[in-house]
């Protein structure tokens, strides 16, 4: 193992590794296409990604302009609401979140900040990303399939989503969007892998997991957490796909369709749900923690100050990650499940708070005594804090059973889940764009664009979600085509309805802003330089920027102290690398 | 400066937005006012918190925003600090998780004098059973629907005589007495869900759920199927009629009589009628 001793003066000589010319690509096309590179992988996962997303932005248009002017746009039949439903919630959590925070800046971030040269295995992460991409094509195809994409809700409850009173029930729909999951899930379980290896294997000199920072910690604990997580939903995917292509009866009881009686029998309905949640639920975290870890650092960078607590957050992350297994069941207190069960997921759902909490305390007291500056990077972190204590804080509400009952499967845990794993890691993904954009590119976004795109995406999210808990407190259910004749509805709730798309609509707009931004600077930004925020971790010390293949030249990184050392008194300037030796007594610099 | 005044003004307008919005729940109409209240403690704990945490945080970005000079303070952890916070939210979460849990348990422990009827959903409308003269309600088999038969009851059971269906219609039932819906789906999930009793819970195929609540004041009220069940889920509505007891006895005798003529069929078609 590594044997750096902490604390000790003078300089660990860095292993020494001569360029092999086999190692590199040779060809355009093994350069940016069949690239076994994590960082080339990583944009590719991120293009695709982020253009899945603006598709799922466009389906979000779609329904809030349902919901706002019912009536209007007469192309919205009930019938392709729910495709659009169904396909902007799959898309979201599992094509953009999941694939962006692991493949996009999992790829990109883990190798570079342990000091590694790449992923352990390059040629498995290539065949991960063209895995995934292959099952986005998938699900995209499903929207020309005859019948179009499945409308089941993106939670895919059987008998509904393989029945035909369901769009795409008896189509292609269903079919479609199962294999594309199957095939997902089999791109990132080699993805994941390769993650949760590589930072076991292929830290740097020093680096021990207690000095990673919290970005990788993130990034590692969720993949680990996505490798147990995803199975469920894989296995769920195949009895359902046998339910509906070979006539098997998982999920199917004894049941009418239309009418007529179906060749069914002794199928549980609630199977699937267990299996769905036991994936679903630490899937919220799966997208959460990395979120947190690349908080952490963008607080701590930003606000010169180390992180608060480092030791702490990592149990938290860790104790987060564990706990997020036995809470499944809050989704489905009122799924008919024994009702004692109501007792333990309460309690559980209520327990996961405390570490949750903390991690939140730990982020505001990071910038107690900070000499915070008000970056780009950091106004999202900021955001993502007043968005995530909001949408974690009516989690409160949901994990307390009793309390769930009246708001379950109303517009309040839309509202929720939107805060919480929406907005919030988007902000998060947004800030972190912002802070690692100049090393992917060498430029710096633009300043005056950034800004204007943070204040209209944060307050105009915020002005969406917010007051979308009050229609459900009220009793507005969620996944109504339409809630024009409900009696127990005033008018004023319609006027609302239309604000909330009008602001849906403008805040979908701004991204626009953004993309352009991205497209913008990569010729006209300013230069960056190899550290433009002065920050102490391993990526920012590469010797080129943009870092080339292999990452570090020849000799690969030393480390020599943990991931927070800003503002340490006494020291030259506001930051010390990670890989920068113990000052000895020659150089001049203070004792730390 | 601006930035710190924004997230004042991001905590105060929730807040205020709380108090003064026209948007919130709708007068209970059910025994359920526990959760009501759970609800506002909840609201009182949590909005505390998000009050707290994002004034703390404005504070921070005002005070220690950059300036000439301004050395962050150098800080790796503060034990005692981070287990009295700890503490802290352990005990408001205890708070709000307590009388959540005995709420709970009142919820799912069905009083002994409570009515059984039948709640059967199906795509897209509610149909209801009660159980007649004998108070009891009699088995039924989704391999028995038929249009004769459109709730599938067994009629070898002899408690299915005098068992009352109520087609795609209204429910009735009489006010501040408890009832126990027994909950039944032929086809896919839905939920009963009635806003103004709070109370809600999926009908599962295959499985019989339960619901039990007590009506606490008289008048019409709108049930809506709360779980997706296909294109017809919005449309997918019934009222329940809350009344007094001497009206709902009239309504019943009026019904009863309708009822019957319903379940003739049954007998003509030869399916066997014990007794």
């Amino acid at each position: 193992m590594v044997d750096v001793p902490l604390g000790s003066t003078g300089v660990v000589a860095a292993p020494d590794v001569e360029d092999v010319e086999l190692y590199h690509p040779h060809s355009w096309v093994t350069k940016y296409v069949f690239s076994q590179d994590a960082k080339i992988i990583a944009i590719q996962y991120a293009f695709v990604a982020l253009s899945v997303g603006l598709v799922a932005l466009v389906l979000s248009w779609l329904m809030r302009l349902q919901l706002g002017f019912p009536g209007v746009f007469t192309f919205i039949d009930a019938n392709a609401y729910y495709q659009f439903i169904t396909m902007h919630g799959m898309m979201m959590v599992v094509y953009v979140l999941t694939a962006l925070f692991l493949g996009g800046f999992g790829n990109y971030l883990i190798p570079l900040m342990i000091g590694a040269r790449d992923m352990v295995f390059p040629y498995v992460n290539m065949l991960s990303f063209w895995i995934y991409l292959l099952a986005v094509l998938i699900l995209v195809a499903s929207f020309f399939a005859p019948g179009g994409p499945t409308g089941a809700g993106w939670t895919l409850y059987p008998p509904q989503a393989i029945t035909s009173g369901t769009p795409g029930g008896q189509d292609w729909g269903i079919i479609m969007m199962l294999v594309s999951l199957m095939v997902f899930i089999i791109g990132f379980t080699m993805g994941g892998l390769n993650y949760v290896v590589t930072v076991l294997q292929a830290r740097a000199r020093g680096m021990t997991l207690m000095r990673m920072p919290l970005t990788v910690w993130g990034i590692f604990t969720a993949s680990f957490m996505a490798l147990l997580a995803f199975p469920a939903l894989f296995v769920g995917a195949v009895m359902m796909l046998f339910d509906r292509a070979l006539g098997t009866s998982f999920f199917m009881p004894a049941i009418v369709e239309m009418g007529q009686p179906l060749d069914r029998n002794g199928g549980s309905p609630l199977l699937f749900q267990h299996l769905f949640w036991f994936f679903g639920h630490p899937e919220v975290y799966i997208v959460a923690l990395p979120a947190f870890g690349i908080v952490s650092d963008l607080i701590s960078t930003h606000a010169r100050r180390n992180i608060f607590g480092y030791r702490m957050m990592v149990w938290a992350l860790l104790a987060i990650g564990a706990l997020s297994f036995v809470v499944w069941a809050h989704h489905m207190y009122v799924s008919g499940m024994n009702p004692y069960f109501g007792f333990f997921f309460a309690t559980t759902t209520l327990i996961i708070a405390i570490p949750t909490a903390i991690k939140v305390y730990n982020w505001i007291l990071t910038l107690w005594r900070g000499d915070i500056h008000l970056t780009i990077p950091m106004l999202f972190a900021l955001a993502f804090i007043v968005t995530f204590v909001n949408g974690g804080l009516t989690g409160l509400f949901l994990g307390n059973v009793v309390v769930d009952v009246p708001l379950s499967d109303t517009m309040f845990v839309v509202a929720h889940f939107h805060m919480v794993m929406g907005v919030a890691p988007i902000l998060v993904i947004f800030g972190a764009i912002y802070h690692w954009y100049p090393k992917v590119t060498g430029r710096m976004l633009n300043d005056g664009l950034g800004k204007l795109h943070f204040w209209v995406t944060f307050l105009g999210a915020y002005a969406i979600f917010f007051p979308m808990h009050y229609l459900g407190l009220m009793g507005i259910p969620r996944r109504y085509h339409d809630i024009a004749d409900m009696a127990f509805v005033p008018p004023s709730a319609h006027t609302l309805n239309a604000f909330i798309t009008i602001m849906a609509l403008i805040v979908g707009a701004i991204q626009l802003v953004f993309v352009f931004n991205l497209f913008w600077s990569l010729r006209h930004g300013r230069e960056a330089g190899g550290n433009p925020w002065r920050a102490t971790t391993l990526e920012w010390q590469t010797p080129e920027t943009p870092p080339p293949h292999g990452n570090w030249g020849r000799h690969l990184p030393v480390v020599y102290r943990w991931a927070y050392d800003y503002s340490v008194p006494g020291a030259d300037q506001d930051f010390i690398a990670q890989n920068q030796p113990w000052p000895t007594r020659t150089s001049g610099a203070g004792h730390g | 400066m601006a930035v710190a005044l924004i997230l004042v003004l991001v905590a105060v307008g929730s807040v205020v937005f709380h108090l003064v919005s026209p948007w919130w729940w709708t007068p209970i109409a059910s025994n359920w006012r526990y959760i009501d209240d759970t609800i506002i403690i909840t609201f009182w704990i949590t909005g505390a918190v998000f009050v707290a945490v994002i004034l703390f945080m404005a504070y921070c970005v005002y005070r220690f925003r950059h300036q000439e000079g301004r050395q962050a303070h150098y800080e790796p952890e503060n034990k005692r600090l981070e287990w009295w916070l700890t503490i802290v939210t352990g005990v408001g979460v205890a708070a709000m998780l307590t009388p959540g849990l005995f709420v709970w348990q009142r919820f799912i422990t069905v009083p002994d004098d409570a009515t059984d009827i039948e709640i059967f959903g199906q795509q897209w409308q509610w149909s209801f059973r009660l159980p007649g003269p004998d108070g009891q309600l009699a088995t039924t088999d989704t391999r028995l629907i038929s249009p004769d038969n459109p709730l599938g009851l067994n009629r070898d059971d002899p408690k299915s005589q005098d068992d009352m269906v109520i087609e795609g219609g209204e429910l009735h039932l009489p006010v501040n007495k408890p009832v126990k819906a027994l909950l039944r789906s032929p086809d896919v999930l839905h939920d009963f869900y009635v806003p103004e009793f709070r109370a809600k819970m999926d009908l599962v195929p295959g499985q019989i759920s339960y619901i039990w609540f007590t009506p606490t004041r008289t008048g019409t009220f709108e049930i809506l199927c709360a779980e997706l069940c296909g294109v017809g889920h919005p449309q997918m509505r019934g009222k329940v009629i809350v009344q007094e007891e001497s009206e709902y006895q009239a309504w019943l005798q009026e019904q009863a009589s309708k009822s019957f003529a319903h379940l003739t069929p049954g007998i003509r078609n030869g399916t066997v009628m014990p007794d």
